[in-house]
Formats: C-alpha cells, structure tokens, sequence
C-alpha cells in the first residue's frame, strides 16, 4: 500500500469541509440551544457548503484514482460534489421558514442534511464496493433521521420507521452482493471487477446472484418498481424539506454509482444483467407514472412522479456508455426543478393542519406571479416541455437509447411522459383556471424567493443553451 | 435576417409586456398591437424579398444552436411555408385588435401568450431545423392550452386538458421519429449526426418498413392536429370553450400545423410509405368532410357549428394532399390560407354577436339582418367563400383539391363533391335562421351593428376573400416551384400522377 500524499488529502477536501461544517453546526447547536437555529446555523451550512463546491471545482477532475486506488478523484465525482453542494443549499434556503412554521427549531436538522450530503459525495466518489457501502450508509442513516424528525407527526414517525427497516433489508441484499462479488472476484475494487469480467468469465451462480443482489440493491436504493414500495409513504411522511432533498440528492448519488458499478465495471457481462434493467425501467417509468396520476395529494403526486423519472434514468444505464453524459445532464435537471417545485409545494402548504392537496392550489397563480410563474416553469420541465432543462434532459437520454438500439424501450419512455403530462398540467390549471379556495394571501421569505428564481432561472438557461452542460458532462462521464 | 426578426419581434414583444405593470392595460394592449403590427410588416417585407420562381428555401440563416448533437438555428422560407407565415402575422394582428374590447381581465398575461405563440407558430413554419421545429411545435401548444384555460368558457378545463393530452400523446412519438432520423442523417462537412432538414430529407432513403413506422409516427402527430377523422374530437371542444381570438388562432393557424407537417415531412421523406398510406388517409379525409359536414348541420350552437365545419374543410385539404399530384398539392395548400382566412372570420363574427348577446345558440337569434345589415353582408360574403362560391377564395381551393382528386382516385372525388352541397346545406340553413325572417326575440332589436374596429377586421379578411378569388395567381406561382420540389421525390420514387406537367 502505498503511503498517503498531500493529492490524496487535496482530492477529499471538499467532503472533509462539508463534515467539518456539520461538526461545528452541532457545536454551535449546543453552545446556544435551538435559538440559533433559525438563521446561524443554516448561514454557516450554506457558507460550507459553498466552500465545499469552490473546493471541489479547484480540485476539478485531477484524475484516476487516491487513496490506493479506493477513491475517485475524476471529473464525474467533481461534478456532482458541486450539484450535491447546490442541492444542499437549496434545500438549506427553504428550511428556515418551514422549520419555523412546523415548531422544529432543531439545529440537529442541518447537521443531518450536511451529513447526508458527505455519504452522498462519499458514494459518487467511490471507486471501490465498500468505499460505497460506507457512504451509502452515512447518507441513509441521516436520512432515517430526518424523515422521522417530525416526531409528533404520525406519518413522519411511520415514514422514518419505514425507511430504517426496509433500507436496512436493502442494505444487506447490496452487501451480500458485494461478499459474493468478492468471492467471484478476489476484489472489491470496480477497477479489478472490470478487469476480471473483461478477461472472460463463466457465468457461475456466484457471479449470476451477485449481480442480482447488488441490482436489488440498488433498486431498493433508486426507487425502481418493484422496490419502490418504501419510497411513497416515506416521500409523503418525511418533513417536506427532506422529501424535496430525498428526491433528488440520494438518488443523483445512487445513479452515479450505479453508472459507475452497472454502467462500467459490471459492463463486460451485460448480458447478465441488461434484460433485467430492461424490464426495470420500463415498470419503473409506467407504474409510476400511472400510479402518479390517481394521487390525491400534490406531495404524494411528486413521489410518483420521481419513480417516474427514475424509470426514464433507468432507461439511460441500459443505453450504456454513450447515455452517461446524458444521464449526468438529466440528474442535474431534474434536481433543480424538483427542489423548485417541491419549494412551491412548501409555501402552499401554509395553513395549519393543511394537507398537500390539490384544492390548495385554486387560484395560486393569479394572487401569487412569483410563485405562479416559476411553477409553471418547473412543471414544464418536468413534464419535458422545451425549453427548459427537463426537456433536453429526456431528448438527451432518450436520444442515447435510440442511438444505441433500444427504439422500443424509447418509444414507451416517450409514450410515458405524455401520460406524465396530465397530472403536472393538473396543477398548472388550478394555479391559473380556478378561483382561490379561501383566502391565499401570504408572504413569500426572502430566502424563497431567491431560491426561486436562481432554480428557475437555471432550468430555463441550461434548457435554452445546454451545449455549455452538455460539454462539461460530457468531457467529465466516466 | 428577415426570418429571424420575424421571430424575435413577437417573442420581444411578449416579454415588454411582462415588464410592463399590469394595472397598466391600455399601454400593454398598446405594445401587444405594435409589436404585432411590426411582425405583420416584417412579413410583408419577406413577401417582398421572395423570389417567385425558385423552389428551394429563400432567405435562409443558420447558426450552431448546440453545436455538439448537429443543433443549428436554421431557418428559411419557401413556397409551402410563405403564404402560412403571413397567414399568422396578419391573424395574430387582426386577433390583438379584435381582443381590445373583449378581453377583459388579465389583459397583461393575455397578450404575452398571444405574442408567444406568435412567435411559436412563425418558428415551426421557417424551421429548417428538425430539433427547432419540434422545439417551436411544442413551445405554441403551451400559450394555447393557458387561453384556452384561463379565458375560456365553462367548460373550458376539459376542453383544454383534452386538447394538450391529444396533441402531446400525438408528438412524443414524433420526437422518437425525429431521434431516428437523427441517427441516420450525417452533415457530410463534420461528419457528425445532424437535424439539419435538407440533409436529412435528402438521405432519407429508408427501406419500406422502417419508412412505414417512420410516417406513422410523423402522421399521428400531424392528423391529431389537423385533425383527420376519427382524432377529430378534441377541436369542437377546444374550439367551443376557447376565446373568440383563440378559436381563430386555433382554427387559422394551428390545424395548419397538421397539413404543413404532411407537406413537409411526411411526403417528401418517406415517399414510399405515403403512397402506401394514400387510399387510408383518403378514406379518412372524405369521411371527415362528410361527417364535419352533417355534425355542423345538427348543431345548435354557431361556434360548434364552424368547428365542425373545419373538420370538412380540413379532410378536402388532406384529400388533395394525398392526391399527390400538382392539382391537388396546390389546391390544398392554397385551402389551407384560404380556411385560414374564412374560418378566422366567421369566428370572429360569431365573437361579434357573442360579445353583444352571450350566447352562441342559433334559437336566440333570427331576423337581425334588419337590425344589423352591414354585419349581415360581411357575414353572407365569408359563408359563401366557405361554401365555394365562385370568385371567392373557397371556391379557388375547392376546384383545384376535385381536379387533383378527380385525377388520382375519382372514387374520392365524388364523395368530396358532396361535402360541397353539405356545406351549402348547413352554411345556408344556420344563415337563413339567424339573419332572415321577423326579429324574433325582442332583445335583438337593440343589438348595435359591427363597429368601426370590427368592422376594419373583418372587412380586412372578406377583402382577402375576394382578393384571392379573383385572382390567386400571386398565391399559386409562389407555390408551385416548391410543390414541383415536393413532387420530384415522388418521382424519383417511381410514383406519377400528375394530370399536367
């Protein structure tokens, strides 16, 4: 082995400034109990986060791999250190007021999403099945916390127990994946699993129930139908903030792995494992969506409609490698207009006991341009409307299956996003085509309405010129 | 340049309204009419610059959008899309100005859409561009659905729903198309995949069975919008719930997109499958005259009654496109500027009563040709110009559309020829209820005739009417060198039906 250098510590500086950040919010938490919560502690975890992402662009992509050989240090990880950091101040913006507003004056909560944000940026970067396994456990672990933080909420307790069992259930299918990995191969290494696969292999049971495993796991972890069962009730119960962060940070994290795992170590024996993606993707996107649409509940909706787009990421790893920049384009994408509308979706849900149902929209759009606008906008591109990120995003993926001969599985993606388009154009009729439900005069904080326009104005500026993205991702893929 | 001011000009526009506060409504209405009055100008000058004897695009810029997938702005005009684009300019135009009074409330985000789709609709007609074009059809679906939604009338959520769900369900498929072709066309200077659509309709020469799959997915998205029996049935819903402007945005222009997308991508690229498609799709375009034509005579409703009317005219325009030869070509692009044209008016003379009375029923009127006689004329010169009548610009259409049919497959022919006598049956029948006889309910006595403003925009379309059907040359000799182009691949493809040279 061979010893550290000053690259290996220079490479994980960025997940290093984000633990470090987390460590003094709890600090900071006990030295002034609760009251500190409602403006230090989240402008010292965005002041983290934000030295984290200029610390992951200043080490952008040196290349190959640190700490022996366990750890990346390329573009791709870099990337998405930068999105993860992005995603967390986002989601740091809309906490405030919602924390407020729910009685949750907690300074535990940010040190939790700074923690979850390090196993996310710990699992993008892993080069190694452990290495994963580590991150994977630091982020979900967070993640049981907080989607049982609410703890007087029956729904967020149950959503918390939930997520705990069946996380752990998926946990142990991925590690047993990884013993018997490491059985077949003598390696726990992506690189050396490559390597070995590329050098021809009997598919044994190991091998075969290996890769099964780890794709169980992952699809726990993904969402993809039919493991998909925890992630409803979870995404419903947990604080609507977590929900927001849920959708898009863990599961850009386990794609990135899952591109790194399926996509190019496991790639020598595709065979194996293709038709069974496949058929995951093609559930994934249709239950979803379908499923999506009998929802009474907006938040609940939005959960679906994330299994959903899952399915269409799922479509991307079964293109292969010429999909990875594509996919890396469309967890961009779809992280920021997700947080937008999960924002709006914060904001409405003002009243006490209120729910997230669709009635709480009546009218939106007329009293409130901001939030009505941007709305739109979100929903747009989720729904894959140009010209906004979430349509490029699709065409791009789609485009990869295409390109690599999978027109049949495009084309029920394709099929699949105009079934999408009823429940999204849903809320965009009562925001605009129905008289408010009561009263809906309320303020929008400051930290909303920045947060608003920065992701609206992202998700219009890389749909209308994604050459500059498209460029980056591409160059950075795997 | 022209092309792309053409576009900016709307899209501008619509964004100056946005900054402008809404409280401020007569400068908003005052901006959305300049601007369109400016793009209306713009196009004119296009007219100008074009030259009427060349077949190829006019006037054509490209810039690298996204250079790495082979995305250029890449847009142009020629023969097929010349007389569209002016078609919208001067709707959207006549359309601002007739909204002055009828439009009410949200005046603001009203006019911003109008302006939008403005410049949506010119974009998908001077696309050169696969990726453009999907990009602008997608983009004009969005301002129409909010109209359509936000100052319509009662019903006007479903109607709108159903109306983006059609359309959606009927593009997506396309873009897989799109994606395909993509795959197959190389800009033979890079050496890369492109959208460029002079390439690729150049190096479309699929085997039959991809070209089949490949017009099916082309085709449904285009006979949704045109729409083609049986995917007629989200227009009379659409066109019933949408505002007076709206219904002559969507009847004018928008059902154009239908017939253009045939002309442009199904026929010329997959020649072969469009041969193949011809008795089906000639099925279907009579049996849509037909129906249109006795579902227009059993409504009550005058708006119903010439959204069914479209359905007619819209099969004789599919009918001469797949005669695919010169007559029918030509006829069915001139009927698509010609319905443009009398369908906008007639919705805006419905709108004219409507905006006075509330209601749309034929039962509620009779007799007002006595209280409203300049209205009663202008209304009498467009239903005849929709019936046919010779030396109105229907009538022009109409012959050329039978002659080609005529030529191609006489079966077709003589059926459309009785959604001719239809249309004369309903047009004629509503006009006698509504305008002759005794004032039959007092409240009519008082209605006030067209207004000057109304009058101006109405009286700008029946001019066109007579204009063109007296002497449509000016139309057709711009048209005919790119429909000659259009029919060259058929030739090369071994398949000849013209009558005439």
């Amino acid at each position: 082995m061979n010893p550290l250098s000053t690259t290996d510590y220079l490479a994980v500086l960025p997940e290093t400034l984000v633990v470090l950040t987390a460590v003094l919010v709890i600090v900071l938490d006990s030295a002034k109990r609760g009251r500190w919560a409602t403006w230090v502690l989240p402008a010292w975890s965005c002041l983290g986060l934000t030295a984290s992402a200029v610390a992951a662009i200043a080490v952008w992509g040196k290349g190959g791999t640190v700490f022996s050989g366990t750890v990346f240090a390329d573009g791709f990880s870099s990337l998405f250190k930068v999105l993860f950091a992005v995603i967390g101040i986002l989601t740091v913006m809309f906490s405030p007021y919602y924390l407020r507003f729910k009685s949750m004056r907690l300074g535990e909560y940010y040190a939790l999403l700074l923690t979850a944000v390090f196993g996310m940026i710990v699992m993008v970067s892993a080069a190694n099945l452990l290495v994963f396994f580590l991150g994977l456990e630091t982020m979900s672990i967070s993640l049981y916390v907080l989607a049982a933080l609410q703890r007087a909420d029956v729904k967020s307790a149950e959503a918390g127990m939930k997520y705990l069992i069946l996380g752990s259930f998926s946990s142990a299918f991925f590690l047993y994946g990884v013993a018997l990995m490491y059985a077949t191969v003598g390696s726990v290494d992506y690189e050396a699993i490559g390597a070995f696969l590329a050098a021809g292999y009997q598919p044994n049971l190991m091998l075969v129930a290996g890769v099964a495993l780890l794709l169980v796991g992952f699809a726990f972890k993904v969402a993809a139908v039919p493991f998909h069962f925890w992630s409803p009730d979870v995404y419903d119960g947990s604080p609507a903030t977590v929900t927001a962060f849920m959708t898009t940070g863990p599961k850009a994290a386990a794609f990135v792995a899952l591109i790194r795992v399926f996509g190019v170590a496991l790639q020598p024996a595709s065979s194996l494992w293709t038709d069974a993606l496949t058929w995951l993707a093609i559930l994934t996107m249709t239950v979803g969506n379908v499923v999506a649409l009998r929802q009474s509940s907006v938040k609940r909706m939005l959960a679906y409609s994330s299994i959903a787009h899952a399915g269409y990421l799922l479509v991307g790893i079964v293109a292969g490698r010429t999909a990875f920049a594509a996919i890396g384009y469309y967890l961009i994408a779809y992280a920021l207009m997700n947080l937008g509308a999960f924002a709006v979706i914060i904001l409405i849900n003002r009243k006490e006991n209120a729910g997230y149902g669709f009635d709480e929209f009546r009218g939106i759009g007329l009293e409130h341009p901001l939030l009505g606008v941007t709305m739109v906008v979100f929903l747009l591109s989720l729904t894959g409307v140009p010209p906004t990120a979430g349509f490029f995003g699709k065409l791009y993926v789609f485009s990869a299956a295409i390109g690599s001969g999978h027109v049949g599985l495009a084309i029920v993606a394709l099929l699949n996003s105009a079934v999408g388009a009823y429940y999204y154009l849903r809320i965009i009729t009562l925001m605009y085509m129905n008289k408010p439900d009561g009263d809906v005069s309320f303020t929008e904080p400051a930290s909303y309405r920045y947060a608003l326009v920065i992701s609206c104005v992202l998700v219009l500026l890389i749909g209308i010129f994604p050459e500059q993205l498209l460029r980056l991702v591409t160059l950075s893929a795997p | 340049m022209i092309i792309s001011l053409l576009i900016a000009i709307p899209f501008l526009t619509s964004l100056v309204i946005l900054a402008v506060p809404r409280t401020n409504a007569a400068a908003i209405r005052w901006i959305a009419l300049f601007g369109s009055i400016a793009a209306f100008a713009a196009s004119l000058v296009m007219y100008a610059q074009f030259t009427p004897g060349e077949a190829g695009y006019q006037m054509v810029e490209r810039t690298p959008w996204v250079a790495s997938l082979g995305i250029d702005w890449h847009v142009g005009v020629d023969g097929i899309s010349l007389f569209l684009v002016m078609l919208t300019t001067l709707l959207t135009m006549l359309c601002v100005i007739s909204s002055w009074s009828s439009i009410k409330d949200r005046i603001k985000e009203y006019h911003f859409l109008f302006l939008l789709m403005e410049a949506a609709l010119i974009g998908v007609f001077c696309a050169m561009d696969l990726f453009v074009f999907y990009v602008m059809w997608e983009v004009q679906l969005v301002p129409m659905f909010l109209l359509i939604g936000i100052w319509g009338g009662e019903r006007r959520i479903y109607a709108t729903i159903k109306f983006f769900l059609f359309t959606m369900a009927g593009s997506v498929l396309m873009l897989a198309g799109i994606l395909y072709i993509y795959f197959n066309t190389t800009d033979p200077a890079t050496g890369h995949h492109t959208f460029n659509l002079l390439l690729a309709t150049e190096q479309a020469k699929f085997p039959m069975e991809v070209q089949t799959w490949l017009f099916l997915a082309f085709a449904l998205a285009f006979a949704i919008k045109v729409p083609l029996f049986p995917l007629h049935t989200w227009l009379p819903d659409a066109h019933t719930e949408a505002p007076t402007a709206g219904s002559v945005m969507l009847a004018g222009v928008l059902l154009k997109l239908g017939t253009y997308g045939f002309l442009r991508f199904c026929l010329p690229m997959f020649p072969g499958a469009a041969t193949k498609f011809v008795p089906l799709i000639s099925v279907l375009a009579v049996i849509g005259i037909l129906y249109g034509a006795l579902m227009a005579m059993i409504q009550k409703d005058i708006k119903r009654l010439v959204a069914y009317s479209s359905v007619a005219h819209l099969g004789f325009v599919m009918l001469g496109t797949f005669a695919l030869n010169m007559e029918g070509l030509s006829g069915s692009l001139l009927q698509q500027v010609n319905h443009g044209i009398s369908t906008g008016a007639l919705f805006l003379l419905v709108g004219v009563i409507y905006d006075r009375r509330h209601t749309r029923l034929q039962a509620d009127y009779g007799g007002i040709a006595k209280v409203m006689p300049v209205y009663a004329v202008l209304f009498l010169i467009v239903a005849l110009s929709s019936i046919g009548l010779p030396g109105l610009n229907g009538f022009v259409g109409e012959f050329l559309i039978l002659l080609g049919a005529f030529a191609a497959h006489p079966m077709y022919a003589v059926f459309a020829t009785a959604g001719i006598i239809f249309a004369a049956v309903y047009l004629l029948w509503m006009y006698q209820r509504v305008f002759f006889g005794q004032v039959t309910h007092e409240i009519n006595l008082g209605l006030k005739d067209v207004t000057l403003r109304e009058g101006l925009v109405i009286g700008t379309l029946v001019a066109l009417t007579i204009l063109i059907g007296v002497y449509p040359d000016p139309l057709l000799s711009r048209m005919q060198p790119s429909l000659n182009l259009l029919l060259s691949h058929f030739q090369g493809a071994g398949i000849t039906q013209t009558l005439l040279p």
